[in-house]
């Protein structure tokens, strides 16, 4: 399929949920409302026509000093799929505000987004409701903050950790 | 001076030279500077030289732990754990600006210096060093294992 193609399906199947589409350079995107997210995820997988069956990168934005985004949400979750059946792509966004960055966990869809939701959790804080293991992947337990944030500051230094038991 | 104060300080000499010239190194090894260290160790440069040319990759039959590449804060526990299990007489080289000085990784990741967790007796600088600085570190290393008052 196509991917404007694939947006149509999407936007067919989903005419609330689906805030805005684009493509760029051939890759095309769609964002969705957080509510509907998991819903539209698993459609994605299992509808015939898509059969996203890899979740190829699962990342996120931080807007906070964006040109013209400073007013709008400050997060973006993202997540690029990938169908080996059928040989297309899509990208799908969830737009978060600080003040609730959370979304529903992707784990029981793709098991590769226990880490990939770990590692989104460690850098930037979002949380990932019902995620079975909700640790820091890259940095230590004992480290505060979440090191991609914009407001984070790069020179920052944080007290070393001793040896552990 | 007495006798026994000469006697001890020629056998200190004795002992040095015997260590300077049987360093078992344990490599470190975990970023970039790693294709320097093998460089430096193979028949090129040769290591063996000077001794040193029979890396151990077990802490407990190690002299020297040559630190080699970047050390994160994640790792660093790891790095503390290795020189615990190392025996004396122990000596540690840091091997290029990330372990010196955490090099242009000035961020949230990596330790500023290996030297905030583990004593450190030659530094090696570069982004790599070449191995001539490596030898060249090394020898230093071996002057002060000759210099140093010997305990055993």
């Amino acid at each position: 399929m196509r991917g404007d193609e694939i947006l149509q399906h999407l936007r067919d199947r989903f005419a609330g949920a689906v805030v805005e589409t684009h493509d760029h350079r051939g890759d095309h995107t769609a964002i969705v409302e957080r509510g509907a997210l998991v819903d539209v995820l698993r459609w994605c997988r299992d509808e015939p026509e898509l059969r996203f069956d890899v979740l190829m990168d699962l990342t996120a934005v931080d807007y906070l000093k964006y040109p013209g985004r400073e007013d709008g949400p400050r997060f973006e979750v993202v997540y690029h799929l990938f169908s080996v059946g059928h040989n297309h792509r899509l990208r799908l966004k969830v737009r978060l505000d600080e003040d609730d960055a959370q979304v529903p966990t992707a784990v029981p869809l793709w098991p590769i987004a226990n880490w990939l939701e770990r590692e989104v959790w460690d850098m930037f804080g979002v949380r990932f409701v019902g995620h079975p293991d909700p640790r820091r992947l890259l940095m230590y337990e004992e480290f505060v903050g979440h090191a991609l944030r914009k407001d984070y500051p790069i020179n920052r230094r944080q007290p070393l950790i001793g040896p552990r038991q | 001076m007495g006798v026994g104060s000469f006697f001890t300080s020629k056998l200190d000499e004795a002992i040095g030279w015997a260590r300077k010239y049987s360093i078992f190194q344990y490599p470190f090894v975990t970023a970039c500077c790693g294709m320097e260290y093998m460089a430096t160790a193979c028949s090129h440069y040769d290591v063996d030289r000077f001794g040193a040319g029979l890396p151990r990759f077990s802490p407990r039959q190690a002299d020297v732990l040559f630190v080699v590449g970047t050390i994160s804060h994640k790792m660093a526990p790891v790095l503390k754990r290795i020189y615990d299990q190392m025996t004396e007489p122990k000596w540690v080289v840091a091997f290029g600006v990330c372990t010196c000085t955490g090099g242009f990784y000035d961020n949230y990741a990596t330790v500023q210096g290996i030297d905030t967790i583990i004593p450190v007796d030659v530094y090696i600088p570069g982004c790599p060093p070449r191995p001539e600085s490596v030898l060249d570190g090394l020898m230093k290393l071996q002057d002060k294992i000759a210099a140093q008052t010997q305990r055993f």
